[in-house]
């Protein structure tokens, strides 16, 4: 699995809630049999026409926004099962989701994959999108270790400051897993033992 | 298949449990502070979209399939619903189909796949095969896995790594979740079904309302449902966003599973029923969280939005954008505009293109034999396209040896073969794109049922009540003319 420990990257500011699988990868693109190239149908029916032109309004098609940081509203990932949905976000570039709130399995599914979900409170992620609206530039530093993602603190025209910064939470076995690359395999595998005595009751 | 381990008593019961947490403990290999625990799977389930994935990373790792013996797979969400016994016609699905059946050959795995009499959709077949059955762990590559908690099992959706994970170890790393206990007391009004309840729930506490919960479901009106209605409820706990739903075992559901396939028999019957009956929440056990609701406030429900939380009793208005919490207002009113739907607007008389009754929330024979009861003597409105896709081989047997196939057949509604079909669209069944399809599946997503179709989730009553006038329409007035 991919290692993580410290990120600071521009982000791409998706500010719509609710945001299910069928809409990160469509259950028409589930068919390949490998983890990889989901990547270019990520939001596929959001960037592209049904003739495969792009929509010029989609943020991923707007070439102002780019990053490893994909921003996103209230309950992502909601929906559907497919861990597709995480290898596509992290096919197309990204390695940090966050948003104020995950649907469980999504999270799951991210976190076994190395691509790290990050939920920080309603009133930050308002901060970040309101950030991002006035100063596509800015970046958020994302750091593992010490469990922070920070506004880097760009000043707006008016001299307002759009800093700010926040903790989050992450299991510490998670955490573990993600900064040095193990997985729940070879942790669950390491107790054999112990599962061929429980099934002997 | 060998029946589940029945784990042995339940450790002394000191202190008062929760069903779910009964089941837990009784299938923790370990438990340590600061990791999630090791949760023992009896049954894993698997089909042809979600496992290719995790094969490959056993053969990348050189591991065999642990135990294969408590895996069943089955071919369902790629497969047409036409001529199954035709080799499929696009490429990349025959080859997902193909991939599966090459896979479980490997790795010692059986098999339900196309032209087997037990094919259907994995959430059907379980419970009719007798594998689903009360006490277990079970798990799938399939957020609807939830279905199986109508047993009194705990039975979650997992995603393909973790599938990996019980392919290699039979295990799973998971933090026990929280338990909130949902009760429904009273009775059902008339031409109001299970899968009313259950939306009009989703509607209540909203699509995240159940986020990082096991619910149970309890309360008389709940305890009166058969097996078949309380698959339908435990199966739509995703859709608010829970890990699992779950109703206790009882003489309803022992009686089910009796003489199934794999159910335990004779005398390993008797010792599972002594298991099975220890099976319940200890009446001073704590919850989470509790919720009740009464049947009589239940009215047959329709969707109007893009999410499952976005419904409403079949007489109401569609509520204003402006009484939408500010923050969700944006993203209300993209679902209405993606519906082509109006702030107050009554959905009552509105023209439909298909009626699709099917998935696993409503394709086994109870629905079917509802919806035949219903449209006896009736016919289809000219401008609907009606697709009745049971749930398994099954199934589709039953309903034509009981003449339901004639029925539908005189009122102009195709029966197909068993699938997950227009559910998901990923096989030929697809709505095409702005029409309006009143569906018995349990998600409404935009480009859910096909690029920009528009899916209005409701019973399998009120689906059959708008194939045969054309428009949405409200079941129970239709019943009256019946009786009046
Ligand atoms: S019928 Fe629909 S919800 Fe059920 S398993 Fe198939 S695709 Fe999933």
């Amino acid at each position: 699995m991919k290692k993580f420990t410290k990120l600071t990257s521009a982000v791409v500011p998706l500010n719509i809630e609710n945001i299910d699988t069928d809409q990160i990868i469509p259950a028409r693109f589930l068919k390949a049999t490998t983890r990889e190239g989901f990547g270019e149908n990520l939001f596929r029916d959001w960037r592209y026409n049904s003739d495969n032109t792009p929509k010029p309004e989609f943020v991923m098609n707007n070439p102002t926004y780019s990053g490893q940081i994909l921003v996103a509203g209230k309950n992502f990932g909601c929906g559907s099962s497919r861990e597709h949905a995480a290898w596509a976000i992290q096919d197309a570039g990204f390695d940090v989701v966050i948003s104020s709130f995950f649907a469980d399995i999504f999270k799951g599914n991210a976190l076994n994959n190395g691509l790290l979900p990050i939920q920080v409170s309603e009133d930050f992620l308002k901060q970040i999108f309101t950030a991002v609206e006035n100063n596509p530039e800015i970046t958020l530093t994302v750091d593992l270790e010490n469990q922070t993602v920070a506004i880097e603190g760009k000043v707006l025209p008016s001299g307002e400051d759009l800093g700010g910064a926040e903790n989050f939470e992450i299991n510490a076995y998670k955490k573990s897993c993600l900064i040095n690359g193990y997985d729940d395999i070879d942790f669950i595998l390491a107790q054999k033992d112990l599962i061929e005595e429980f099934e002997k009751g | 298949m060998q029946s589940p381990p029945l784990l042995g008593g339940l450790g002394g019961a000191k202190m008062s449990k929760t069903l779910v947490e009964k089941i837990w403990d009784a299938h923790v290999v370990k438990s340590e502070e600061g990791f999630p625990d090791i949760l023992y799977i009896d049954t894993h389930l698997i089909h042809e979209v979600t496992s290719p994935q995790a094969f490959d990373g056993l053969r990348k790792r050189g591991l065999p399939v642990f135990r294969p013996q408590q895996t069943v797979a089955t071919a369902d969400h790629n497969v047409p619903t036409l001529n199954q016994l035709l080799p499929i016609k696009e490429e990349l699905s025959r080859y997902q189909v193909d991939m599966l059946t090459k896979n479980c050959a490997e790795f010692g795995i059986e098999l339900y796949g196309l032209g087997h009499p037990f094919q259907g959709i994995v959430h059907v077949i379980g419970p009719e095969l007798g594998i689903t059955l009360p006490g277990k762990t079970m798990v799938c590559g399939d957020s609807h896995t939830s279905t199986h908690g109508a047993f009194g099992a705990i039975a979650f959706g997992i995603g393909t790594s973790q599938v990996e994970q019980v392919f290699a170890t039979q295990c799973l790393l998971q933090s026990k979740p929280k338990t909130m206990k949902i009760e429904v007391n009273g009775e059902l009004g008339k031409g109001v079904c299970a899968k009313d309840i259950i939306l009009y729930i989703i509607a209540q506490i909203s699509a995240a309302g159940g986020t990082g919960y096991f619910i149970e479901y309890a309360g008389s009106a709940i305890e009166s449902l058969s097996m078949e209605a309380r698959m339908t409820i435990c199966n739509m706990s995703i859709e608010m966003g829970a890990r699992g739903g779950l109703i206790a075992p009882d003489q309803i559901t022992f009686d089910y599973i009796k003489g199934r396939k794999f159910a335990p028999a004779g005398q390993d019957w008797d010792k599972a029923l002594v298991y099975w009956k220890t099976l319940y929440s200890d009446a001073d056990a704590k919850f989470d969280s509790v919720l009740t609701f009464d049947a009589a406030d239940i009215a047959p429900m329709i969707t109007y939005g893009t999410n499952p939380g976005m419904g409403m009793g079949i007489q109401e208005n569609i509520p204003a954008t402006t009484a939408q919490p500010e923050k969700e207002q944006l993203s209300y009113q993209k679902a209405l505009d993606y519906m082509g739907f109006d702030d107050d607007a009554s959905l009552i008389g509105k023209p439909v293109d298909y009626v699709f009754i099917g998935s696993c929330t409503n394709s086994r024979i109870e629905d079917l034999r509802e919806v035949a009861d219903f449209v006896k003597d009736k016919r289809k409105a000219d401008n609907v396209t009606v697709w009745i896709v049971p749930g398994s081989k099954q199934v589709e047997q039953q309903a034509k040896n009981e003449g339901l196939d004639k029925i539908f057949e005189a009122a102009g509604f195709q029966l197909r073969e068993p699938g997950c079909s227009a559910c998901l669209g990923m096989n030929e069944d697809k709505i095409p794109a702005g029409k309006y399809c009143v569906s018995t599946s349990n998600r409404n997503f935009e480009g859910r049922q096909g690029q920009n179709a528009r899916t209005l989730l409701a019973s399998p009553l009120t689906a059959a009540a708008a194939a045969v006038t054309g428009v949405i329409t409200d079941v129970r007035e239709l019943l009256e003319k019946v009786e009046g």
